[in-house]
């Protein structure tokens, strides 16, 4: 089990490492040259470009640059936004809390209705089953941008249910504010849970050792707990996980929508500002969320399937 | 009644087929059918409901609401198009080349896609946006990025298995070329898969895509595309006047569950079909 | 004397694609205590049916008719704590252990899960037991093997396993489903010899179901063949190898292929097997039968009495020694 996490972190901090690489080089295939890049395409005066060389280490080599600005990095230094003038890390750590509290509270969305929903039909042939197949199928076809938009319009719009927009103060507050966008976010993910959770819980319940369970006098309640929940844990853990880590690149559409204040929304108005600095601080924290996302899910899966030692997750 | 393509995917994958091929006639002349101009914008018109030959109304600035769905079907439905395009043809040939030279190159083609995918679509697509400005151009190249090693993983697998098969070293012993073979006997055999990975994707990319002009980074303004139409109805949305926002999700929700349940009974029959 | 088990004229169908299909046809066999009964035949004769039958896990949707009464009470009957109570005494012994094993659970999980469930064993107890049976079995470091998981145990030692388990509840009625058909042959007579011995010490009666007729003739005491979900013909196990009643039987027997003389071709039986729902009006076996005469197509033979056994042919008594 050591070596198998021992090698699951190396393979983390390698894809860690290049992908840094990568968002950090991307950049530079911008066309133009990085003063530009870094100001918005405005003509700065040569003071502001000799301090900006400088801030930047630009007079030094493009490897040694990314080096000094990894290491920046891990020091929580993520440099500075030249259009606002702020520490990018500032900018950075005002909004993460409002993107973790949305895809942690979606993610709980996804757990709860999904695997919830997906033992139902699992359990329960005939009607039951149907009627989750049919909304799972058509819910996992709304994008989230959709979902986000019929939710707005019918539960802050038409019965005023929950706030249209903003992320709300105190706890009550927030959750009020966040119900909605959550439950965009998870929308697709629930459903895409739930059928999974289904479809395992019926391998699950046709396994020979369910039989031999039933065999032995096992109450039903306790076979589904204790064998066919058990044993669907492993792919549903993956599937959800898989599923959660991807929120957070789809974070970004929902706040919009909601016009809500995260690290996702904040990212496509860098984007759209060139505002650079930005945008690769932002990216490589939400690539480190995702792979460090996956990373747990394997772990997740290692502990729950003793099978698996040496690693290579089962396709 | 069974088109051959379709054998084997029930009558809902023919219902749906016939949903998909409908959407993509429109995307290719969608422009040239409507009845007005999806550009022409008159405020007096703005938010005015269902009249006369205005069969679905107007848009926040008074645009023909239909007009602008019918043209909007081209970017929604044939940029999607572009992204499965390149990431099934990349894709493929990663995937058979990793398999059939296998060791060394192998190991280098499977370690870069694994690096790929620490990076989720969306998120590549919004890098490119900031790097080239955003386009739909930039948005379909990033998304086929995003997919190609989803793709190709699928894939290797299948080329894998089917290198090892006996009638492939048979047809090496005969001395016949290695790209022969492979797009003559391989890549044949391994169709199937190909096109439902690329049935299952066409739908992810067409909601990615959509997200994208969404977020205004893909497709701009006043050009009228789906997701930018759900975009800019959100304002109408907020005033009451949803139908912009709905028939533009609505569109692309239809297209998507189609696209979906195709995938799902194509990839059911190839794999029936490798047992 | 009541018997133990008492199976009668039982019919079973499951439901296949909305059609109901006949699995069993009129089975009917009784077992005293302690007795060993061997139920031999080809797959899909019904042989698993009829065991999973009396251990009441059929596939959902399933038909039955007829009764099976254990120690005087209605098996079909039973609800709830009378059913758990039935399932502890009539303990099953499946075919593949590794199929019938939850990978996920350990050893020591698998073995006390009855115990504590239904029985209210505490967990240190239940694994004290477990262990001591898997020293019975030949299994030693029980305490450690209780901690591994099924994937770390050999398929032989697995079903060992299984037979401590299936020990353990102390059951009155063992129902052995083909224990070593899934097993390397070198194992196979150990696993065997195992099954035999414990059963013996603790007097237990078993329903031993399996395709070999001579290792039916060796740990039986009596033996039923079953063909196209019917039972053909019941005899004292020792005497059925060498004097088969049922043409059915016989030809099995004389597909075997033997070591004492040199055959320079096995009789294989002509057609292939068929299952109850396939088999024709009058004799099941008369598409297949060496013998088979008009009459034998006209109505379906009963069961009757010959000798210290039961057979289900017409022409029993004439082709006696052909």
């Amino acid at each position: 089990m050591l070596r198998f996490l021992l090698r699951r972190l190396a393979m983390l901090v390698a894809t860690l490492l290049v992908s840094s690489f990568v968002i950090y080089g991307s950049l530079y295939l911008a066309p133009g040259n990085p003063i530009a890049a870094l100001t918005g395409g405005r003509t700065p005066s040569p003071e502001a470009i000799a301090i900006l060389e400088a801030r930047y280490n630009l007079d030094e080599p493009f490897l040694v640059r990314y080096g000094l600005w990894l290491k920046g990095a891990v020091t929580g230094d993520l440099g500075v936004s030249i259009p606002l003038r702020q520490e990018v890390s500032d900018l950075i750590t005002q909004r993460a809390g409002v993107t973790a509290a949305l895809v942690l509270y979606a993610s709980l969305i996804i757990l709860v209705v999904g695997i919830g929903l997906g033992l139902l039909a699992g359990l329960r042939a005939g009607a039951v089953d149907t009627t989750v197949v049919v909304v799972t199928t058509i819910s996992a076809a709304f994008p989230a941008f959709v979902a986000a938009i019929v939710l707005l319009l019918v539960f802050a719009v038409n019965l005023g249910w929950f706030p249209a927009t903003g992320e709300g103060d105190g706890f009550v507050d927030t959750i009020r504010h966040m119900t909605l966008p959550a439950v965009a976010l998870g929308f697709t993910s629930m459903a895409l849970v739930a059928r999974v959770t289904r479809s395992s819980v019926r391998e699950e319940l046709g396994r020979e050792h369910v039989q031999t369970a039933r065999s032995r006098g096992i109450p039903f309640r306790l076979i589904v707990r204790r064998h066919v929940l058990r044993n669907a844990a492993i792919p549903i853990t993956t599937i959800a996980g898989l599923t959660i880590a991807s929120l957070i690149a789809v974070a970004a559409v929902v706040e919009r929508a909601f016009a809500m204040n995260g690290l996702g929304a904040y990212l496509v108005t860098a984007a759209s500002n060139k505002d650079f600095a930005v945008v690769q601080g932002i990216a490589l924290v939400l690539v480190a969320a995702f792979v460090i996302m996956n990373t747990v899910v394997d772990l997740l899966y290692a502990l729950l399937d003793p099978r698996v030692k040496v690693g290579s997750r089962a396709q | 009644m069974s088109v051959p393509g379709l054998r084997g995917t029930g009558l809902l994958g023919h219902v749906c087929a016939a949903v998909i091929v409908l959407a993509l006639i429109v995307g290719a002349v969608g422009a040239w059918i409507a009845p007005h101009d999806p550009d022409f914008v008159d405020l007096d018109l703005a938010y005015v409901g269902p009249f006369a030959d205005h069969l679905i109304g107007f848009d926040g600035r008074g645009r023909d609401l239909l007009s602008r769905l019918l043209a909007g079907a081209r970017t929604s439905l044939l940029g999607p198009v572009a992204v499965v395009a390149v990431a099934v043809t990349v894709g493929t040939l990663l995937a058979v080349a990793a398999a059939w030279f296998g060791g060394m190159f192998d190991t280098i083609v499977s370690a870069a896609l694994d690096v790929l995918f620490a990076f989720p679509g969306i998120l590549i697509a919004i890098v490119v946006a900031a790097v080239f400005g955003p386009s739909l151009r930039s948005a379909v190249l990033a998304l086929a990025v995003a997919y190609t090693p989803y793709i190709a993983r699928v894939l290797r697998g299948s080329a894998l298995r089917e290198r090892a098969q006996l009638y492939i070293a048979a047809l090496e012993v005969q001395g016949l070329a290695a790209v022969a073979i492979c797009v003559r006997h391989l890549i044949p055999n391994i169709l199937g898969l190909i096109v439902a990975q690329g049935a299952v994707l066409f739908g992810y990319a067409m909601v990615d895509l959509a997200a994208i002009s969404f977020l205004g980074l893909g497709v701009q303004t006043p050009q009228a595309d789906w997701g930018v139409m759900v975009s800019e109805g959100r304002n109408g949305v907020l005033q009451g006047y949803p139908l912009e926002s709905l028939a533009a999700g609505l569109c692309i929700v239809v297209v998507v569950v189609a696209v979906n349940l195709l995938g799902e009974r194509l990839t059911d029959r190839a794999q029936r079909g490798a047992r | 004397m009541t018997p133990l088990l008492s199976i009668d004229d039982l019919t079973v169908q499951l439901s296949v694609e909305g059609d109901l299909r006949t699995v069993l046809h009129g089975v009917s066999l009784e077992i005293s205590a302690g007795e060993a009964v061997g139920l031999v035949g080809e797959s899909g004769s019904g042989k698993s049916m009829t065991a999973r039958a009396v251990s009441r896990i059929l596939p959902s949707g399933a038909v039955t008719f007829g009764s099976i009464s254990f120690d005087g009470r209605d098996v079909s009957a039973l609800r709830g704590g009378a059913l758990r109570q039935y399932r502890g005494e009539v303990a099953m012994i499946f075919q593949d252990p590794r199929a019938h094993t939850n990978p996920v659970r350990t050893i020591g999980d698998f073995m006390t899960e009855a115990l504590r469930t239904n029985r209210g064993v505490p967990g240190v107890e239940a694994r004290r037991r477990a262990a001591a049976l898997l020293e019975e079995v030949g299994i030693t470091e029980g305490d450690r093997r209780l901690r591994q998981h099924p994937h770390e145990l050999s398929s032989g030692m697995l079903q060992r396993v299984m037979i401590a388990t299936a020990l353990l509840t102390e059951p009155r009625l063992l129902l052995a489903d083909e224990p070593t058909t899934a097993l390397d042959v070198t194992t196979q007579a150990e696993v065997m010899a195992i099954l035999d011995d414990l059963r013996r010490e603790r007097g237990l009666a078993l329903l031993f179901i399996t395709h070999d007729l001579e290792l039916a003739g060796a740990v039986c005491d009596r033996t039923a063949v079953m063909y196209a979900g019917q039972i053909v013909e019941v005899q004292a196990a020792g005497t059925l190898h060498d004097r088969p009643r049922h043409p059915y039987t016989a030809a099995l027997v004389a597909a075997r292929p033997r070591i004492d003389a040199m055959a320079t071709r096995l009789a294989a039986i002509p057609g292939r097997p068929l299952s109850a729902f396939e088999a024709p009006a009058g004799c099941a076996f008369a598409t297949r039968c060496l013998h088979v005469q008009d009459r034998c197509r006209e109505a379906r033979p009963a069961l009757r009495p010959l000798g210290d056994g039961v057979v289900r042919c017409i022409r029993a008594e004439e082709l006696v020694g052909v």
